[in-house]
């Protein structure tokens, strides 16, 4: 054990880099598919076909095809046809096409759960569509999208482990190299996973006081609680469990 | 690579049945899989129930554990700690326990959504609890979980190919073990793509349906 | 029909029909509101009156005849004898006109009190904002929610809510005002505290009214004509004083015994 920790210390310094380089994909995978969900979730709901008939091709097709495929696919195939990018750009683009699909689903219902009176109430204040949107309904859809958006992180987080196998240096290398150094398994993946289950833990926080944030410009929160933030499921309704009392 | 051009249908025609055998695994393993995380995330949605927080806290903490980091690295440490076991197996098992975390939320969340009346009628017919939970509450909540089962089996279904990683020839690794021999990834890569869409796009149109029944 | 001195009616139907799916609503409606007038609109629920509302808000599509403010087309107009959609930037040019407080209020949550009624004022009338303070304050005055200018829209009750949103409808300064069923969700001891606020607001100013209600009293106090509506069609119109209380018409002296209780 004192060897594991030993080589644990030596493999410290490469943490930093290894940590930054899944926290790149990650929060670039994020950002990109924010705006590809954005685009598309509108597009879905736009009322002319040939700009909802495509939103949804693209959403259907970056959701059906696995993500796995669609890294190594852009990795592989797509330098053969002339596009050839960095793997971190790689990595990124994937997680992002491939999120920014189901996030755009998030948007899509978000947008839609905003009640009709929202948008008629704007309409009778002669508001444009996109004034609309950007102060009225979005504000508003926000609030919904947050947590579901805050389930996509983790998912977005968890894929991409995957880039390890297109030669990036992130998280998972390090693990593998922590691996190599102690061939203690049990030791360096039990150390690696809880690196990142905290990085996991942290990007809840960060939505968690999103939401909180949110809903107290509607007017809706109470002053957040520490549990609510800190918690890793926000808003689990206490009350009704009491009720309904213990286990058989 | 081919002179003609960069795609050729031969060598897509020619790949199709090594991914097809990939494809039976693929599907073999995610109908174990979400067998055994129905059956597990019902179990640890009932012990969350527990009335000690001792049992609750420590359960919460393992299920959160395993439910926020990647599977992909679940996968290969059980594969290089359980050296005896055969990776399909292993790779049942991860998926199963992996997803078994998602599936105590939606079992909760179906639970939860029991109307209290239920209980307080129950309650005032003197049910024992067991026969409380077994006649009345789990034959409702488990309905309401049927389309996040369905949603979860089909995104169980697009991670499978994570198994490449444990040496499992599902149909990714079937790919690429195509690809190596004969240097025609593009083909390869691309008909696990199609296949992909083609199994999950009409599921996904069956869970959504589903979802609206259920609603 | 009734027209003002100008002679240009500030609201005008032409045929306007309107179908939700087979229903048909409105069928090939007739009827104007010269400038300065205070229409109350009275009839069974599901007899048009509010689709009148709604359509002059441009929030349902007539399918088909004109809508005419201050005699310009504003959602449709015939290019030769073809009946056309006209441009949302057009429209938004007429609906600057037309303002419209809802039977829910309808304040939005993300905003403060202040801000939903300077936001479309800042936005699309493109006054400063040290102007659209101001004249938001004013109203706000008026309609005495003065000290709630920072709350949260849902930290109000339905009364303070729905005084909130005729000041924010008033904050545009519309020609023509519509008011739909704008007491229908409140409790009844606040119903009067929202009708005095309006009531001062028709005393005081020459905005164009167009009301659904079913305080036939308020009614009665406000407005100048009232047009009885069956199966989009109107059955009766006459001054208040008439119409309340000796209707020719047989469907009318049903409704108002029904609604009356007497």
């Amino acid at each position: 054990m004192s060897d594991d920790l030993q080589a644990l210390v030596d493999r410290l310094p490469s943490l930093g880099d290894a940590v930054l380089v899944t926290l790149e994909m990650t929060l670039g995978g994020a950002v990109l598919a924010m705006v590809v969900a954005l685009v598309l979730g509108f597009g879905a709901r736009t009322r002319s076909l040939w700009v909802r008939g495509p939103s949804r091709v693209v959403i259907e097709f970056f959701r059906g095809t696995s993500l796995v495929v669609q890294i190594f696919w852009i990795f592989y195939v797509l330098p053969q046809f002339g596009f050839k990018m960095e793997a971190l750009a790689v990595a990124i683009v994937a997680l992002g096409l491939n999120y920014g699909a189901y996030a755009a689903e998030v948007v899509r219902g978000s947008i839609e759960s905003v009640p009709t009176a929202q948008w008629e109430a704007a309409t009778a204040l002669n508001l444009g569509w996109f004034h609309k949107v950007r102060r009225v309904v979005f504000p508003q859809a926000w609030a919904l999208m947050i947590p579901q958006l805050a389930n996509l992180l983790i998912q977005l987080l968890k894929g991409s482990a995957l880039a390890f196998y297109i030669t990036l240096h992130d998280v998972f290398w390090w693990i593998d190299n922590l691996q190599r150094d102690t061939r203690d398994t049990f030791f360096s993946y039990g150390v690696g996973l809880v690196i990142y289950f905290v990085i996991a833990y942290v990007l809840t926080w960060g939505m968690n006081w999103a939401e909180e944030r949110a809903k107290r410009r509607l007017g809706r929160g109470t002053r957040p609680r520490l549990r609510d933030v800190f918690g890793l499921k926000p808003g689990v309704p206490t009350e009704i469990a009491r009720v309904k009392g213990g286990v058989a | 690579m081919n002179e003609e051009g960069i795609w050729s249908w031969e060598k897509a025609w020619e790949v199709l049945p090594s991914l097809l055998r990939g494809l039976v695994i693929t599907i073999e393993a995610t109908v174990v899989g979400m067998v055994i995380a129905s059956i597990l995330g019902l179990l640890i949605a009932l012990a969350m129930r527990a009335p000690t927080r001792w049992v609750r806290g420590p359960l919460r903490l393992v299920v959160d554990f395993i439910r926020m980091t990647p599977l992909l690295v679940q996968l290969v440490f059980a594969w290089l700690l359980l050296v005896d076991v055969p990776p399909l197996v292993i790779g049942f098992g991860v998926l199963g326990v992996h997803y078994a975390t998602y599936m105590s939320e939606v079992y909760r969340a179906g639970i939860e959504a029991v109307p209290p009346g239920q209980w307080e009628a129950a309650t005032a017919l003197n049910l024992p609890k067991g026969r409380t939970w077994f006649a009345i509450i789990l034959p409702q909540a488990i309905r309401k979980t049927l389309p996040g089962l369905g949603n979860y089996a089909v995104s169980m279904f697009k991670e499978t190919p994570f198994l490449f990683a444990i040496t499992v020839v599902e149909m990714y690794s079937a790919a690429l073990n195509f690809g190596a021999n004969t240097f025609s990834y593009i083909e390869a890569l691309t008909m696990v793509g199609l296949l992909f869409l083609i199994v999950s796009y009409p599921t996904s149109l069956l869970v959504r349906r589903m979802e609206i029944r259920f609603a | 029909m009734t027209t003002a001195s100008n002679g240009t009616p500030a609201i005008e139907f032409k045929d306007v029909v309107k179908r939700f799916g087979d229903n048909v609503v409105l069928d090939k409606l007739n009827f104007s509101v010269a400038q300065g007038d205070r229409v109350t609109l009275i009839g069974p629920s599901g007899s048009g009156k509010t689709t009148i509302l709604r359509l002059l808000m441009t929030l349902e599509e007539a399918n088909g005849g004109l809508i005419l403010i201050d005699g310009d087309p504003y959602t449709h107009e015939y290019k030769g004898d073809r009946w056309v959609e006209i441009p949302e930037k057009r429209r938004r040019l007429v609906r600057k006109r037309v303002g419209m407080v809802f039977q829910q209020f309808n304040l939005f949550p993300n905003m403060t009190v202040l801000e939903n009624i300077t936001e479309a004022p800042i936005h699309v009338l493109g006054k400063s904002k040290k102007d659209a303070v101001e004249r938001a304050e004013q109203l706000l005055e008026q309609v005495g929610m003065s000290e709630k200018r920072d709350f949260k829209t849902n930290q109000l009750s339905g009364g303070q809510q729905q005084r909130v949103a005729i000041a924010r409808a008033l904050a545009m300064d519309p020609e023509i005002l519509l008011l739909d069923e704008v007491t229908s969700a409140l409790d009844p001891e606040i119903v009067a505290d929202v009708l005095g606020v309006l009531r001062e607001i028709a005393n005081t100013t020459d905005i164009t009214m167009l009301l659904v209600t079913h305080e036939m009293q308020f009614a009665r106090e406000v407005s100048n004509r009232v047009l009885m509506f069956d199966h989009g069609k109107i059955v009766e119109e006459a001054d208040p004083e008439t119409m309340f209380t000796n209707p020719t018409h047989e469907r009318t002296q049903e409704f108002l015994k029904a609604v009356l209780g007497r």
